[in-house]
């Protein structure tokens, strides 16, 4: 069936399929900004312990998305794998190190005998939100403004600035990407709090999240504005499809948008939707803007994607020398395998299917706090 | 000690994944067998009703969740880890060994994360059908992702099902049912999970033994010590079957490792087992040193476990460097001088596409052709760096047979004295069961030590030796990077052993 397919359509398809991936792994990121939330909201042991439990049982959900983008980008774009975690080490190293810590955060924080206390774990988490997001964002920021490194004729990578990837937090473009994602992680994980979180007999926590909502959105605003002048004026990256040659575009992720006006669309109605959701949520009281929001969200991060990749542009170009750009032809794997990881991912619908079903049998109670202070509370985060 | 190290890029980034896999395989096991034992504790508790089966299983979830934690923490790391510090690698056979990778996300650790949550928080959330439902899925999960890494691993140490691509310079996928049924994949899966299993029944035993010990929770220690022993000794007997069939797999496929084992170094008929020996670290191949300072042989008993066959032939270390022309074993030292022509030809041939001499190109393909088979070795410097750390090799592997055949009998004991209903008086057990819990850890790792140490200088063996594999990056950062894990890990370890104690000694709830 898919063995019939030919090398373009599957490339074409792997890159929807790692962008749907990346693009719910921002969604989810609404676990890293209620993590950045905790000490801002919480001001009491009972409403930190409410955000905590309340984030803490989809956290595994986020990571295991993360893993999986990394794996699916390894099984169809190898060549991306090797260039930017071997090239742009530290960067990735970083974002991993945030990670490592949250994992064990959630469950050590409260039991006893932890080792730092608690506030330790707590500082973990949030600097898994804040730290580790913004590198997130600066990396994928590279997708736009080239990284550094070259190809030798057998594909192997030779990074060529000593800062190993950290360079990248010296371009604004790439900074304001990472901190818009980090901001809106924070409206994403507000509003979850929000919808999950049984308010009762907390009005001042529930006002508190609420104007979150809003405060976080003005905050990624200006950022929002920096990445979005800077696609629609920068120089892009380009790749001529009948010789493969990069060079350098004026106004590339401009005309993008112009050439995939569905592209264009998807990021007006992702954005919509997140404002949508911050308004309803800050002025008509609405609990449920996180299913706006996040659909918003997966929305803007297809767009990012869509423009990075399609429409011959290289996703991962090379500052300094062109012709080393990784595109989804040049960096992709073979038909054969992209043929077989295909097959595999019919299943995909399968998971996504009793991951919701969970989600609704787990959530369609709101989280009380007499859950976590009853007899039961030794076995809440 | 300190100067022998080589302070190279490929040894530090060699350390870290050593440091890396060690540290999350102290979690992995336990996390693999654990989880069943929770399945099987709260399927009693759904089938009787009775609370204080609820109470035992929710005990054990307990720490099977502190464990989990810092074994998710781990792990994330060794996926990562193949493209910082093994780049070249990551490129080259990517095509083949990124598949399982993303398989063993999309089927297995989506299970894991969505159902450990209701695992955990689900009990008055969701039905007791349901909720028991999820923690097999948990099960499921967990030992599935064990199957992908190792259908990986499994790929490492006899690649299969793949070719050589001169245009892209890398291996590509051919056969994908050939990597993921290959003799090794099966073997791999077989050997870790029992070993998991094996280890979990042991830890739910130390546990319980500890409480017999301090006469608390009684009935709860031994209901435990009765489901884990029947567990462990099926698991252990699995284990002593499937190692078994990974030294057979080993003789076809990796005879050095074998070899190394077992250090010999001189092939021979009725190839003899050390039961226990004392190398001689300074022997190098070709000299004419005693391998051993002191040995004990069964003799016979390695032509068996190798090759199925009594008084048959194992080739040596040394047939294996320099070649048996009367057994018809082709040496190292053979092997990298056709691997440099391979290289050659390769380079000619990527040279002349480029410039457009298509006849040169074609012609030097098909000499490359001829060679292609040796491309791995042609890296090598030297015949003698096919060899592995022969010592590491032999030690880790007798310690690791050792102790797999004495928990069979451990096993046995806790599981005779259950069954006659008196396992409170038999005190003496106690200790032992703790000191098997930890010996397995040991045993564990040391398993580890000889699938991969055995195996160098390969990261994908015959291929692709760990000096062209790795990652072109100045040495320090991966050194900065390995001390950065350690302390990590260390102190996260530190952590969750204290947590671990602390939740021990809580103990479970009391149901009246």
């Amino acid at each position: 069936m898919f063995g019939n397919l030919d090398l373009a359509t599957l490339q074409k398809l792997w890159w929807l399929l790692a962008s749907v991936v990346g693009s719910l792994f921002l969604f989810l990121n609404f676990v890293q900004g209620g993590q950045t939330l905790i000490w801002q909201l919480g001001k009491t042991e009972r409403e930190k312990s409410l955000i905590i439990n309340s984030i803490g049982r989809k956290w595994e959900l986020t990571f295991t998305t993360l893993v999986l983008f990394g794996g699916a980008l390894f099984a169809a774009f190898p060549k991306f794998y090797a260039t930017s975690f071997g090239g742009a080490y530290w960067v990735w190293i970083a974002i991993l190190f945030t990670f490592i810590v949250q994992a064990v955060s959630f469950e050590y924080r409260r039991k006893p005998a932890n080792l730092f206390g608690p506030l330790v774990y707590e500082a973990f988490l949030f600097i898994n939100g804040a730290v580790g997001i913004l590198l997130i964002g600066t990396a994928v920021g590279t997708f736009f403004t080239g990284s550094n490194f070259v190809l030798n004729e057998y594909n192997l990578v030779k990074w060529t600035n000593p800062m190993r990837g950290l360079e990248a937090a010296q371009n604004i473009f790439n900074i304001s990407l990472g901190l818009f994602l980090v901001f809106n992680a924070r409206v994403l994980g507000a509003l979850y709090l929000l919808n999950n979180i049984d308010f009762t007999g907390m009005d001042n926590f529930k006002k508190r999240t609420r104007s979150a909502v809003l405060t976080n959105f003005i905050a990624a605003l200006p950022f929002l504005l920096v990445v979005l002048i800077g696609l629609l004026t920068m120089n892009g990256f380009g790749v001529n499809p009948a010789t493969g040659a990069v060079s350098i575009v004026p106004f590339k992720y401009l005309k993008n948008l112009i050439e995939m006006p569905i592209v264009l669309v998807i990021l007006l109605v992702g954005l919509g939707l997140v404002i949508f959701a911050v308004y309803t949520a800050r002025f008509q009281n609405k609990d449920n803007g996180i299913w706006f929001a996040g659909l918003g969200t997966v929305l803007v991060g297809l767009a990012i994607f869509f423009i990075a990749g399609y429409n011959n542009t290289p996703f991962y170009p090379s500052k300094v020398d062109l012709n080393s750009s990784l595109t989804i032809f040049n960096a992709s794997s073979s038909h054969y395998t992209l043929t077989a990881m295909t097959y595999v991912a019919l299943i995909i619908p399968v998971v996504l299917a009793y991951i919701a079903y969970v989600w609704k049998q787990m959530d369609s109670k709101k989280l009380k706090s007499e859950e976590l202070e009853g007899p039961d509370a030794q076995e809440n985060y | 000690m300190l100067e022998q190290i080589d302070f190279a890029t490929v040894n530090w980034a060699r350390a870290q994944f050593a440091l890396t896999a060690m540290y999350h395989w102290l979690f992995v096991p336990l996390t693999l067998g654990l989880t069943f034992l929770c399945a099987f504790f709260e399927t009693i508790y759904v089938k009787t009703g009775k609370e204080e089966w609820k109470a035992l299983t929710k005990f054990w979830m307990k720490l099977f969740g502190i464990n989990f934690a810092i074994g998710v923490a781990t792990g994330i790391i060794l996926e990562f880890e193949f493209g910082t510090n093994w780049a070249n690698y990551s490129w080259m056979v990517g095509d083949i060994f990124g598949a399982p990778l993303a398989i063993e996300g999309i089927v297995a650790f989506f299970l894991e994360a969505t159902f450990f949550a209701v695992m955990f928080f689900g009990w008055n959330r969701v039905s007791k059908g349901f909720h028991l439902f999820s923690t097999w899925m948990v099960a499921i999960g967990s030992n599935l992702s064990a199957l992908w890494i190792l259908v990986a691993n499994g790929w490492m140490q006899f690649p299969t099902g793949m070719a050589f691509n001169p245009d892209t310079a890398r291996f590509e996928m051919k056969n994908f049912f050939e990597v993921v049924f290959s003799p090794y994949a099966i073997s791999k899966f077989t050997h870790a999970t029992t070993s998991g299993f094996v280890l979990s029944s042991l830890f739910v035993i130390a546990v319980a033994s500890y409480y017999l010990a301090r006469r608390r929770h009684m009935l709860m220690a031994k209901r435990s010590i009765a489901v884990a022993s029947v567990f462990g000794l099926i698991a252990s007997l699995m284990l002593a079957f499937t190692g078994d069939e990974a030294a057979f797999v080993d003789a076809k496929h990796q005879p050095m490792k074998l070899a190394a084992m077992e250090g010999l170094w001189n092939g021979t008929s009725n190839a003899p087992i050390v039961a226990f020996g004392i190398i001689n670290g300074m022997k190098e191949p070709g000299d004419f040193q005693d391998p051993f300072v002191v040995e004990f042989k069964i003799p016979g008993l390695l032509s068996l476990l190798a090759n199925r066959q009594p008084g048959s032939f194992v080739p040596g270390i040394n047939d294996l460097v320099f070649g048996n022309k009367k057994q018809g074993i082709t040496g190292a030292e053979e092997m990298i001088e056709k691997g440099r022509l391979a290289i050659r030809y390769l380079d000619e041939y990527k040279k002349a596409k480029k410039q457009g001499d298509i006849s040169a190109a074609s012609s030097a393909l098909s000499e490359f052709n001829k060679y292609k088979d040796f491309l791995g070795y042609g890296h090598l410097k030297s015949p003698g760096e096919a060899v592995p750390p022969v010592s590491i090799t032999f030690y880790s592997f007798h310690i690791m047979a050792a102790a797999g055949t004495a928990i069979i009998l451990i096993f046995l004991l806790f599981l005779f004295y259950s069954v006659r209903g008196n396992i409170e008086r038999a005190t003496w057990l106690y200790p032992i069961g703790i000191i098997f819990f930890i010996l397995a850890f040991v045993a564990g790792e040391a398993g580890w030590v000889v699938a991969e140490v055995g195996r160098q200088p390969w990261a994908i063996q015959g291929l692709l030796p760990v000096s062209v594999a790795r990652t072109d990056i100045a040495p320090a950062n991966v050194k900065l990077t390995f001390f950065m894990f350690l302390i990590t890990f260390t102190l996260l370890l530190i952590a969750e052993i204290r947590i671990m104690l602390k939740q021990i000694q809580i103990g479970p709830k009391e149901v009246n």
